[in-house]
């Protein structure tokens, strides 16, 4: 006869210990991001005002501000998102509906997941190379833009493919049994029923471009910038241009860095405001994907 | 009636249109001719199986395979898990065809047109715009009820306003529009399971296929479900000839005409339902109806 109150508190108690042990776990993670922000919030919140987001950088510190390198991250990201996804959904799609599955399509899909773990640096040293040298593209907005978009696109592709794997494949056999085409049945049913995936690494994954700074500084993006891009629209004909893909940029991460290795304590507090308005920027982002994620669960239902 | 008939026909002569002039030679237009099959007596064919293999890969999942099916006749398929009958099904639509690795010998000529459906120069997607298919579990798309009839509908092209009387007649013809005709406009997941599948079998329909396969169509519902998908899969041989695959005898004995009763991937024995029942020629398929194994 087994004692079995003995037997179960004892293993309660591991319970019990396993638990504690998981809490403070998390906690450590916890506690460290919020003195992290809270840190950054008790500096830079003063310092957040319409003036930092309106001026240019400055050799005062209180004059300084952040709009070269917002708009410069914002032009980026434009860039980095235009051609990421279309490239990325494209070979997403090809290679889990196309793609025929064999050693050369398995040898691709290994080394997609193994780009998508090269250090950023990395890129930014065959962008150098390649974009900068090669095409003789400058250090330009369009290069920056470029540079991330290839640093993001397995991340892209993977999460297509992931997405599109959710699809049931009866699915799929209900629509090639109604006559679809391959090109009917993903432009129909597969992109419109993986779309919330799609969009949640996208989104994912341009918050993670946007922090980026390696890259950018290794092609050459500039730490003191008084302009703005020429606008891409104007009032006279042909109201559209391509200039600023050709002008030279800051970041918001690459203006942060440049603060912070200044001398003069003053600097710091800019660059505390300017990671606030790079968190909210990130955290607007990954709040759009969940919103998205949300209501997309809401509407299909496997 | 007529008014469904002729729909039917035009979606035919339009799925005609863009076959291949090849299979409309001579020989196989005289063969078209009523056929009379010595055993069943039938007179017409709706499609005739011939010397039908089916590889997956290495593995021969179906083995010389003959059979005419009755044109406007529901034939059903029966035999243990694994038998093969599912795979017999898939060849019907070149459903085989999306996965890698698969591959068919033999003919399964489609009648009155004589064309082969499992040569390979035969256009599967013409095969399956001709003929429909209703799965085992409901697969409606996450759309609305509206457009997941309509989606074959929209291949085919057409005003918006045909699409419309074609959805609705469908719809009826599934039983399901008094149901939903107020919701065309909801999505299909608020449906229960069996008037899901009846919206995938209006689905099918509403392009006016001349042959409909049914892959354990009710597996997945309970017996009221299943009693009415049983009864529209009856009414609807008027219009067009059915094949489905049941792991249900019972299912099987009420509702088919003709039934086929598989085993190994061989055709053991294809007869009249009655007669498959009462009285069956082969030994093994009364060890199966009795209940002695599968």
């Amino acid at each position: 006869m087994h004692d079995f109150t003995k037997i179960i508190a004892r293993r309660k108690r591991q319970d019990f210990l396993f638990g504690i042990v998981g809490a403070l776990c998390t906690l450590v993670g916890i506690v460290t991001l919020g003195a992290l922000l809270i840190d950054l919030l008790i500096d830079g919140l003063p310092r957040l005002n319409f003036q930092f987001l309106t001026s240019y950088p400055s050799r005062f510190a209180a004059r300084a501000g952040i709009l070269s390198s917002w708009v410069g991250t914002l032009l980026i990201m434009i860039v980095t998102a235009c051609t990421a996804v279309p490239l990325g959904v494209a070979a997403g799609v090809y290679l889990e509906e196309y793609g025929r599955k064999n050693w050369i399509t398995s040898v691709i899909e290994i080394n997609i997941a193994n780009l998508a773990g090269v250090p950023s640096i990395i890129y930014g040293l065959m962008a150098l190379g390649l974009l900068v040298y090669q095409f003789g593209l400058g250090q330009s907005i369009l290069t920056g833009g470029l540079t991330l978009a290839f640093l993001i696109l397995p991340i892209v592709i993977v999460a297509t493919r992931e997405a599109l794997r959710t699809i049931p494949q009866g699915i799929r056999e209900a629509a090639y049994a109604l006559g679809s085409t391959k090109w009917q049945v993903v432009r129909h049913h597969l992109l419109p029923y993986s779309i919330g995936g799609t969009l949640t690494g996208i989104i994912i994954a341009l918050s993670r471009a946007i922090g980026e700074t390696a890259p950018l500084i290794t092609i050459g993006a500039l730490t003191f910038i008084a302009f703005l891009p020429p606008p891409p629209v104007s009032t006279e004909p042909p109201f559209v241009s391509f200039d600023w893909l050709n002008s030279p940029f800051s970041v918001l991460p690459i203006q942060m860095f440049n603060w912070v290795s200044r001398p003069d304590q003053d600097f710091l507090l800019n660059a505390a405001a300017a990671g606030l308005v790079l968190i909210v920027i990130t955290l607007s982002l990954n709040a759009v994907a969940i919103l998205i994620r949300y209501r997309v669960r809401k509407r299909i239902k496997w | 009636m007529t008014g469904t008939e002729r729909d039917h026909f035009r979606a035919r002569e339009f799925a005609e249109g863009v076959t291949s002039t090849s299979a409309l030679t001579m020989d196989n237009l005289q063969k078209s001719q009523k056929q009379v099959h010595p055993e069943l007596g039938l007179k017409d064919i709706k499609a005739e199986v011939r010397d039908l293999s089916f590889f997956y890969g290495d593995l021969q999942a179906l083995k010389h395979i003959n059979m005419s099916l009755p044109a406007n006749r529901v034939t059903a398929i029966i035999g243990p898990s694994g038998c093969g009958k599912s795979t017999l099904l898939r060849c019907f639509n070149r459903i085989h065809d999306l996965y890698p690795a698969t591959r068919y010998e033999g003919e399964i000529t489609l009648q009155p047109s004589g064309i082969n459906i499992i040569a390979p120069e035969t256009d599967p997607v013409e095969m399956r715009m001709r003929i429909g298919m209703v799965f085992q579990k409901p697969n409606a798309f996450p759309k609305s009820i509206f457009e997941n009839v309509a989606f074959g509908l929209r291949l085919l092209g057409g005003s918006e306003k045909s699409i419309r009387e074609h959805v609705e007649e469908a719809l009826r013809s599934a039983a399901l529009w008094d149901e939903v005709k107020d919701r065309l406009k909801d999505s299909a997941d608020a449906l229960s399971g069996g008037q899901q599948q009846r919206l995938c079998i209006a689905r099918a329909l509403a392009t006016g296929p001349e042959m409909m396969l049914f892959d354990e169509p009710t597996s997945a519902l309970d017996p009221l479900a299943t009693a009415r998908i049983e009864e529209l899969i009856m009414t609807m041989k008027e219009q067009v000839t059915i094949i489905f695959v049941t792991h249900n005898m019972q299912q099987a004995a009420r509702v088919s005409d003709f039934t086929a009763f598989m085993y190994l991937g061989e055709l053991i024995e294809f007869a009249r339902t009655e007669k498959m029942f009462e009285n069956p020629s082969k030994k093994l398929t009364e060890e199966y109806i009795t209940g002695h194994f599968g």
